[in-house]
């Protein structure tokens, strides 16, 4: 479904459109003609040290996995293909984690990365130490990457996931078992070439952090934030930052960002019906997905947005929208925010398919639920009331789709709100009670009492 | 004609009643569910006079044409008797039966057991002899799985396509011994009437020895003129029931039933259906058939019972590996989930709408007509011997929702009575209780799920002092039973919330 079907509705028909680089003033590249220079990916210059970074990177987190002896195992085969086409095509960043797909990933990358020459690509990873921050464990990972990735420095190192927890996890993780020091001094050997952090949380947690930067105790050479046109404006602010506010905060310093979450685990590619028809009202030959890419691409203090991008389409669709890259106007901008707002109306839940709260130890298929039903909100297989006009059809639909998509012992109504899930979440979805609102909602069409 | 008219009815009555039992969407009860109703026993059973009376002048009027027409079972047997007559046919046999005088000790010996077991509330051997129970439990237990199969095959390939049409159903084996004996009804009834056509019928079946008793004064009946009669014995030589005797011209009124095949044998015209009260040369019923012949059918049913000892091993071996193998795997990236087991119950569970657990029993015929149509898979036949094969319920893979009263619109004996779904909560079928030994919160997990989804209302959170958790208490008063609280609780395989049956089940 998603993305896919999309991209199938656009089609062909983008071929003619026409290409610019970031340079180029956004109204006269809307109306060049395609035979207008060469399509390259558009490339941005991280002011402090002149890399030169696709604007599109590879995110390792979505690959497709495969059923291999009883176990889920990374396609490395649909792997070496897209990491070819993408460099092929300019793509030159690459992020992955020791925790992505069960720990699998880095060493797929590995893989597909050594097949080419070590100068055409950055490697960002992370410390992913979670579960276990003693220095011992922690080290470890470190070295581990080295091996995984088959290289013998990062570009790009980043402590992984800050902010929930808030300073305290940061001190826990990285501070008191002397990770921090230890990384400053991998950094000035030359094996470590920029040094950031990955941030989910809280505004206040976020300031905390950037003070350590302005104070001079710590140096950030780049940090990656979760940016797209709804948390933009409509993050809820509270328990996740705003990305404008986080955006402002970094530019001001100017510090390099890299962008993760650009479409919200494909959720922006997949739009209600009602905002995807808008916007092929004003691209009917682009993506929907393509505006969400152009989103993060316009803000120029964005060194890099990470696609995770699971096979062959969504990669085909997004080097198209960087190639031919197209910044938004002001008046698009206006748009998305609307579109953004309208978006907000729309009961789905924020979840984004990361997957850190699973294994739930009760079983629960806790984002396989989140899926179905944003998905069937979006996609309109989604009885609001009784009183519809096919509402016996619709909830039919529901039903059955819900027990294909979810085993009956991994259901919502399973979950006993144990809470151990709700540190995982980088997204702080009370994901107890979200899953209680939506089985709530499957008694409600079940009982016939909606 | 006749006999085009009785096969037409024939086929639609078995068919009918065979995809009520076999459907699990309750889509079709609404259309076919009178046919299980006008069945004998559940009628019976269900002290349906308006059925009773309606069976009985039937058979008056036109003999036991229910045997032919309405019994699934019935039906069955003729098919399958049909099969080997047309092989016979092709080897040039031309006498596929013969007659045979009837075997009194045998057909009112079992009639009168069952009459008792009936009267004693021993409703396993009711079960066991009556024939659209027989019929209920193989479409049940043999046809269903297939059905279901098929049907999740059909599910699968709509997935692909995208389209709800098709949903996928759980196939699992409900009661092994239920299964067994439903295997072993099949091969004993497919046996008989194989080689013997109505034997079951004529020997065995209390309903068709019951409907005899009136067959023997039906107002018609295929008669034969002894004047016009050739002696060429081609009707008793295909009379399915035994029981045109040419030598005497004479027909076993109570075992005849109603076919009509003699009628389209007879090239002389010698055999008529047609208005018989009154006539003199009719034999009288009472009288008494020759019986010089060793009886057939006992020396046939203790060899069919020797091979059903093997055929019941065979089965038992086949069915159950094909069932495993339908079980899913566990996705390796999830928890592992461990299957429920079945807690002791003191009192069984049986469903709302049934008054007690004793009226249920007592009322129930076993066709497994709710078990197959059950969409929680809440309902299986019972392994306990007082209630072997009758319904109970279980909450390991599922609980009695509270919108569903499907069972109460299907069941045609009133062992479970029509009910909505307002007044499915004024039945009280069962009580939970808690042992809060293998309560969660004894782990030191916050959970409450069984308050959480209580229908009732009737779980209640209270602070354990020593632990400080919140911990399960339930009001007997207030809990109807249905098993939300046992089939939710986290704690495997044995829930930490399990319901007990209740004996009964609603204030009148």
């Amino acid at each position: 479904m998603e993305r896919r079907d999309f991209i199938k509705i656009s089609g062909a028909g983008a071929l003619a459109l026409g290409a610019a680089a970031v340079g180029c003033a956004p109204k006269k590249a809307a109306t060049a003609p395609a035979e207008e220079g060469p399509e390259e990916m558009v490339l941005r210059e991280n002011p402090v040290n002149g890399d030169k970074v696709s604007l599109l990177g590879f995110g390792c987190m979505r690959w497709p996995m495969v059923e291999k002896d009883g176990q889920r195992v990374i396609d490395q085969e649909a792997v070496n293909e897209m990491v070819d086409y993408a460099i092929e095509h300019g793509i030159n960043y690459f992020d992955t984690s020791p925790a992505y797909l069960m720990g699998q990933s880095e060493k797929a990358a590995g893989i597909a990365l050594s097949r080419h020459p070590r100068d055409k690509y950055y490697i960002a990873t992370k410390l992913s130490n979670f579960n276990n921050a003693t220095p011992e464990a922690s080290i470890q990972m470190y070295k581990d990457s080295f091996e995984q990735l088959k290289t013998d420095y990062f570009d790009y190192y980043l402590l992984h996931a800050i902010g929930s927890g808030g300073v305290a996890a940061f001190e826990q993780r990285y501070v008191q078992n002397g990770m921090m020091d230890f990384l400053v001094k991998e950094k000035e050997a030359g094996r470590i070439r920029n040094l950031g952090f990955s941030f989910h949380g809280a505004p206040g947690e976020f300031d905390e952090l950037i003070g350590l930067h302005d104070s001079g105790k710590y140096h950030w050479d780049f940090v990656q934030i979760e940016m797209n046109f709804v948390d933009w404006n409509h993050a809820d602010g509270r328990r996740n930052a705003n990305a404008s506010y986080l955006y402002e905060e970094l530019d001001k310093r100017g510090i390099p960002i890299v962008i993760m979450e650009p479409l919200l685990g494909g959720r922006l590619a997949n739009v209600p019906e009602a905002i995807a028809t808008q916007m092929k009202e004003r691209e009917p030959d682009k993506s929907i997905a393509s505006w969400a890419f152009r989103f993060c691409g316009t803000q120029p203090r964005v060194l890099c947005t990470l696609s995770g991008m699971t096979n062959m389409d969504p990669l085909l669709d997004n080097v198209k929208t960087f190639t031919h890259f197209k910044p938004l106007t002001e008046e698009e901008l206006d748009f998305l925010e609307r579109m953004a707002t309208q978006m907000m109306e729309y009961p789905t839940v924020n979840c984004t398919d990361c997957k850190y709260c699973m294994p739930c130890p009760w079983g629960i298929d806790i984002p396989g639920i989140f899926k179905h039903y944003n998905t069937s909100v979006t996609e309109g297989r989604y009885p609001q009331t009784q009183e519809q006009k096919d509402y016996q059809k619709l909830k039919k639909a529901y039903l059955v789709s819900y027990n294909r998509a979810i085993p009956t012992l991994r259901q919502a109504e399973h979950c006993i709100h144990c809470g151990e899930c709700l540190s995982h979440c980088p997204q702080s979805i009370p994901i107890p009670r979200e899953l209680q609102r939506i089985n709530r909602y499957i008694e409600k069409l079940k009982q016939d009492t909606l | 004609m006749l006999r085009k008219i009785r096969i037409a009815l024939a086929v639609i009555f078995w068919l009918g009643i065979t995809l009520l039992l076999l459907d699990f969407t309750g889509a079709l009860h609404g259309w076919l569910g009178w046919m299980a109703k006008v069945q004998f026993l559940p009628a019976v059973l269900a002290l349906n006079v308006a059925v009773i009376v309606g069976l009985v002048l039937l058979t008056l009027v036109f003999g036991r044409v229910y045997c032919s027409v309405i019994c699934p079972l019935g039906v069955f047997q003729d098919g399958v008797a049909h099969l080997n007559v047309a092989r016979k046919r092709r080897k040039k046999d031309r006498k596929p039966y013969g007659y045979s005088p009837e075997v009194k000790w045998l057909r009112y010996g079992v009639w009168a057991l069952f009459v008792i077991a009936l009267i004693a509330g021993v409703q396993a051997l009711v079960a066991l002899l009556a024939p659209y129970s027989a019929w209920g439990r193989i479409v049940q237990n043999l046809f269903q799985p297939v059905y279901l199969w098929v049907n999740n095959l059909f599910a699968a390939l709509a997935e692909r396509a995208g389209s709800y049409a098709f949903y996928e159903k759980e196939v699992w084996l409900r009661s092994l011994p239920t299964f067994i004996v439903a295997a072993t009804t099949l091969v004993v009834v497919v046996i008989l009437a194989w080689r013997n056509g109505r034997t079951y019928c004529n020997t065995i079946c209390p309903v068709g020895t019951t409907l005899s008793f009136f067959s023997r004064f039906a107002m018609f009946r295929p008669v034969i003129d002894a004047d016009k009669c050739k002696n060429c014995k081609v009707c008793e030589h295909n009379c399915k029931a035994a029981c045109i005797n040419i030598a005497e011209h004479k027909i076993d009124y109570s075992r005849c039933v109603d076919c009509f095949d003699c009628l389209e044998d007879c090239k002389f015209g010698a055999l008529k259906y047609r208005y018989a009260w009154g006539r003199k040369e009719i034999p009288s019923p009472a009288a008494p058939v020759r019986n010089d012949n060793a009886p057939v059918t006992p020396g046939e049913a203790k060899e069919s019972q020797g091979r059903r000892a093997f055929i019941t091993g065979a089965a038992l071996a086949v069915g159950t590996a094909a069932l495993k193998a339908q079980e899913k795997k566990v996705d390796g990236g999830f928890a592992v989930i461990l299957d429920k087991e079945v807690p002791v119950r003191d009192i069984p569970l049986t469903p709302p709408g049934s008054k007690s657990v004793k009226d249920f029993y007592r009322r129930c015929t076993a066709c497994q007509l709710c078990v197959a149509e059950c969409p929680n898979n809440v309902l299986r036949p019972s392994t306990d011997l007082k209630h072997f094969m009758q319904p109970e319920m279980s909450y390991e893979r599922g609980y009695c929702r509270p919108e569903c009263t499907r069972c109460s619109e299907l069941c045609p004996t009133g062992a479970i009575r029509k009910i909505n779904k307002e007044e499915k909560t004024q039945y009280h079928v069962g009580t939970a209780r808690v042992n809060a030994e293998l309560c969660v919160v004894e782990q030191g997990v916050e959970c409450g799920n069984c308050a959480r989804h209580c229908p009732a209302g009737a779980i209640r959170l209270v602070k354990d002092e020593a632990t400080g958790y919140r911990r399960p208490v339930v009001n007997e008063e207030r809990c109807i039973g249905c098993g939300a609280c046992e089939n939710l609780c986290p704690a495997r395989p044995i829930s930490a919330i399990t319901v007990n049956g209740r004996h009964n089940h609603i204030e009148e």
